[in-house]
């Protein structure tokens, strides 16, 4: 408990959108500082962040991925040459030694706030 | 701790220390490199001259090698286990690895060391005849083989006059025979090479400079030139090994064993520099294994390097050539086409059933689809291989290469399938990495999925238990609207980009409104979703419709402003239109807005969708022609704009039987008679080539129409996911085709036809749609927090007056 304090204390929130810009099950990117970061919102309403870069592309697209589920777990597939990212860990499920960045992401009131440390 | 120094830094050496590293190599390494630079990709060498940079070509050092570059080791002292540099460096070995490559062999011709002489291998090299060209008009080659060949490529791409000089017969002796050699010469003289054959050089002669100004040939004649490259073979690099005492052959080469080990079990020789069994090997295929099974030895392994294949298959000058197996046997088969350039040759056995070998010149199918059967019973006669290609369900053996990008044989797939009980192509695609890269091997793999007797699942994908075709009824009969209640009533989960975009067809199929009104828009592919087609750097392509391929002076003019003001690159595409590359996401509804306001709409580039009707140009100027191509073709396209599909669909019309608009490669294609017009359908480019099948003939214009409205219901009804109607045709049949189209045995005709009637009832422009919807125009951004500043990761450079991505190396992923 005591280092989960200590994450959130040490994390700086940036708000980057309202609640109602993303839409169910679809991404969008923010850009925070130089960072492309991919949001999505899924069926359920709760609200992810990865890297927008795809790793196997080089293009900055995860964002424009169709989000969707893979034995429960969300996932989004890049919409370059498919593959599918977990939105939870940022793995890549079809080459497990791939793995993009995560972000920690909030609603206050109806503004998202993407978190970097 | 054992110290491993390693003398030379080419490929092989590189990939040695890679396999050692990657292997958990404990001791130190150090490389020796007499260049001064790392090692780089000998193989791409002419593509530096085309501008591939250094960096590109070089191979990335492992981190904890120690590099000693512009190091020439001169002197092994084998007692002290030491090896002396020629600037006095001493660097001591426990173990020894020559990798020392070879040196260009320059014979002894008078004039040799004139200025403008050169040999080919070293960047170096590439770097002075570089110079030495932009004072050029000419040059020569002295060799006709791989290597020469690549040289001559480099001088022509140079701007030279190139000649090519060859001591035999014909060009690339080693690897294709007469016949394949003439072939081959069509070809490089096609491209504007002068081809010397039975000539060398007698003298280089020097002009009034000194330097080089002519090649006199043993029969006197003069080749005029500046610049003369020795590309005659190569000598393996055994100095080193020779002083040291070591074995070396009779005409060169360090003796190894097995385990690529010098006569001293401290010295291990790998690459050109090696002799195995009275073979020096040139080719990088061999070279990698000597380097690997070194690597496994000095590891303590044993791996052993065996004689190895030599067939070698690439592309000179855009040409394909190829050899395997042997060059000779008891009997031969030809296949030769003069006008299109095709050499195709296989020695079988002399009770013709065994295959020896093949060479290949112009079109190197068969080395792709025959290698695997060397020394094995043809599938089937040589005549029916090289004429037809062979049966369609060759019954490929488990060594054949199914995936050509990742490199897995057939065998490694049923490996996979056994072992871990696999029942679909993802779980190949998982497990063997085939089909991931660029996915035309795919039907092979569920043609093996199918002939292992596992019984090929036909659902969708985890979501879905169904078919395309069942969820297509299931949707259509109980009139679903939307994903949500779909797979809340008929499936698990939410979705992935397999089943939405499927859905998403269906919904359109059957005139669900915009692809993007409310829930759908979620189920889009990218493509789909931003109406535009994606490209490599994240930046996205617009087609606007040019039905029929035909275009007004102001229309031409008017997307030639939209593509100068939006700075995009512009494209003939195959389908008579026009492709504007290069537009950014928050560019695209400005972009339409141009394009509509002119006249243009949406050409659904993006979507499994109707593409184009392209054309000839019909009676109406043809002296040919017999009935109006472009007229139909218009028809038809307007009439099916914006059909969705479970791929998409493409159709010509042509205004004789000379067909020029190539209909019968189209999913349906129409050919103007003095009567009417005959359709053809389940024609395809693409992976698998198939020639359209006549389906009725001299229609009226009213039954073309008619008929083709069924032909493509029922195809929308039927076909599995991402389905073309060719492989569509080939499941169902053509005879089943025909009598449920045009005798009407399912009695569904009426329904067809009305569901077609709804379809172009119900069309309306997607792109005028959206760019007057706010809602829709959301999506356009790049930046959801800064919807106004281009997404930085996007630039371009100039390349033949237009732009063109600049990509951004990847670094590597894979941890």
């Amino acid at each position: 408990m005591t280092a989960l304090r200590e994450d959130l204390e040490t994390i700086r929130w940036t708000p980057v959108c309202s609640y109602t810009d993303l839409l169910p099950e679809r991404g969008a990117c923010a850009l925070v500082g130089d960072r492309q970061i991919a949001l999505f919102r899924a069926f359920d309403g709760s609200l992810f962040a990865i890297g927008n870069l795809d790793p196997f592309s080089g293009a900055h697209v995860l964002s424009r991925g169709i989000v969707g589920t893979r034995s429960a777990e969300p996932v989004v597939a890049s919409p370059m040459h498919k593959q599918v990212f977990s939105l939870v860990t940022g793995v890549c499920l079809d080459d497990p030694a791939v793995a993009v960045p995560t972000y920690p992401i909030r609603v206050t009131g109806t503004t998202v706030e993407v978190g970097s440390r | 701790m054992s110290r491993l120094v390693v003398v030379g830094h080419g490929p092989t050496s590189h990939r040695l220390i890679e396999a050692l590293v990657a292997k958990g190599f404990a001791g130190g390494i150090t490389v020796l490199g007499e260049e001064p630079r790392p090692a780089y990709d000998r193989v791409a060498l002419t593509s530096y001259l085309a501008g591939t940079s250094i960096e590109d070509l070089t191979y990335p050092t492992p981190e904890g090698v120690v590099l000693r570059l512009s190091s020439r080791v001169v002197r092994i002292d084998r007692k002290a286990r030491e090896v002396t540099t020629a600037d006095g460096h001493r660097e001591p070995y426990d173990v020894l690895v020559l990798a020392t490559g070879s040196s260009p062999f320059v014979p002894p011709v008078p004039g040799r060391e004139l200025d403008g002489c050169f040999v080919y291998r070293t960047i170096d090299d590439l770097d002075a005849i570089r110079q030495a060209a932009s004072g050029a008009t000419s040059g020569v080659v002295i060799g006709g083989g791989l290597l020469g060949l690549e040289a001559a490529d480099a001088l022509r791409g140079l701007g030279l006059a190139t000649h090519v000089v060859e001591m035999g017969g014909w060009l690339m002796p080693r690897q294709v025979d007469e016949g394949g050699g003439a072939v081959l010469r069509g070809h490089v003289e096609a491209l504007g090479l002068s081809v010397h054959t039975e000539a060398g050089a007698k003298e280089i002669v020097a002009g009034p400079d000194g330097r080089v100004a002519g090649l006199v040939k043993p029969d006197g004649e003069t080749v005029e030139a500046q610049i003369v490259v020795f590309s005659a073979g190569v000598r393996p690099r055994d100095e080193l090994a020779r002083q040291a005492g070591l074995d070396v052959g009779g005409r060169g080469g360090i003796v190894v064993d097995d385990g690529m080990r010098t006569g001293d079990p401290a010295i291990y020789a790998v690459g050109e520099c090696a002799l195995h069994e009275g073979m020096v090997y040139g080719l990088a295929g061999p070279c990698f294994t000597m380097a690997e099974v070194a690597a496994d030895r000095i590891m303590g392994g044993e791996a052993v390097f065996t004689r190895a294949d030599l067939s070698t298959k690439l592309k000179l000058l855009g040409v394909e050539v190829a050899q395997f197996g042997a060059m000779e046997g008891a009997l031969d088969v030809t296949f030769m086409d003069p006008v299109g350039g095709v050499y195709q040759k296989l020695f079988v056995s002399d009770d013709a059933r065994t295959l020896l070998g093949g060479i290949c010149v112009g079109d190197a199918t068969p080395y792709n689809t025959l290698k695997p059967f060397v020394g094995r019973d043809l599938p089937a006669s040589p005549g029916e291989l090289l004429f037809t290609g062979g049966p369609a369900n060759m019954e490929v053996p488990d060594d054949a290469q199914v995936c050509s990008c990742n490199n897995v044989t057939k065998g490694q797939v049923c490996e996979a399938i056994a072992e871990h009980g696999l029942t679909d192509v993802p779980g190949i695609k998982a497990c063997t990495r085939a089909g991931t890269t660029c996915g035309s091997c795919v039907p092979t793999l569920k043609q093996i999925l199918v002939s292992s007797g596992v019984e090929v699942s036909k659902a969708l994908c985890e979501h879905f238990a169904y078919s395309r075709a069942e969820l297509f009824d299931i949707v259509r009969v109980r009139g679903i609207t939307t994903f949500s209640s779909l797979i809340a009533g008929h499936g698990t989960g939410r979705g992935c980009d397999v089943c939405k975009p499927v859905v998403a067809s269906i919904l359109a199929s059957l005139g669900n409104g915009h692809i993007l009104d409310g829930e759908q828009a979620a189920l889009q592919d990218t493509n789909d979703h931003f109406l535009a087609n994606i490209q490599r750097n994240g930046t996205y392509s617009v087609v606007p419709r040019i039905p029929g391929g035909e275009i007004t002076p102001e229309s031409l003019i008017a997307i030639g402003e939209v593509a100068r003001d939006f700075g995009l690159y512009t494209k003939i595409t195959g389908g008579q239109r026009i492709d504007l590359f290069g537009a950014r996401v928050e560019q695209l509804p400005l972009i339409w807005r141009r394009l509509v306001d002119t006249g243009f709409e949406s050409g659904h580039a993006y979507g499994k969708a109707l593409r184009t009707v392209k054309s000839c140009v019909g009676s109406t100027w043809c002296r040919y022609g017999v009935q109006d191509a472009v007229g139909m073709a218009i028809a038809l396209e307007l009439r099916y704009r914006g059909l969705r599909s479970p791929h998409k669909l493409k159709s010509a019309v042509s205004g004789c039987a000379r067909e020029c608009a190539e209909a019968r490669g189209k999913d349906f294609g129409v050919i103007a008679t003095e009567k009417g017009w005959n359709l053809y359908v389940g024609g395809n480019g693409g992976f698998t080539p198939r020639h359209a099948d006549l389906f009725a003939s001299d229609l009226s214009t009213e039954e073309l129409v008619r008929v083709i409205d069924r032909f493509l219901m029922f195809y929308i009804r039927t076909a599995d996911r991402l389905q073309r109607t060719s492989a569509w045709l080939e499941a169902q049949g053509l005879a089943y085709v025909k009598e449920v189209v045009l005798d009407d045995s399912l009695g569904i005709c009426a329904d067809l036809e009305a569901q077609m009637e709804r379809h172009v009832a119900g069309y309306a422009d997607e792109w005028r749609a959206t760019i007057d919807d706010p809602e829709k125009l959301r999506r356009f951004v790049s930046f959801v927090n800064a919807p106004g500043t281009p997404d930085p990761s996007i630039a371009f450079e100039t390349e033949r007056d237009q732009v063109k991505p600049i990509l951004i190396p990847l670094e590597v992923v894979r941890s």
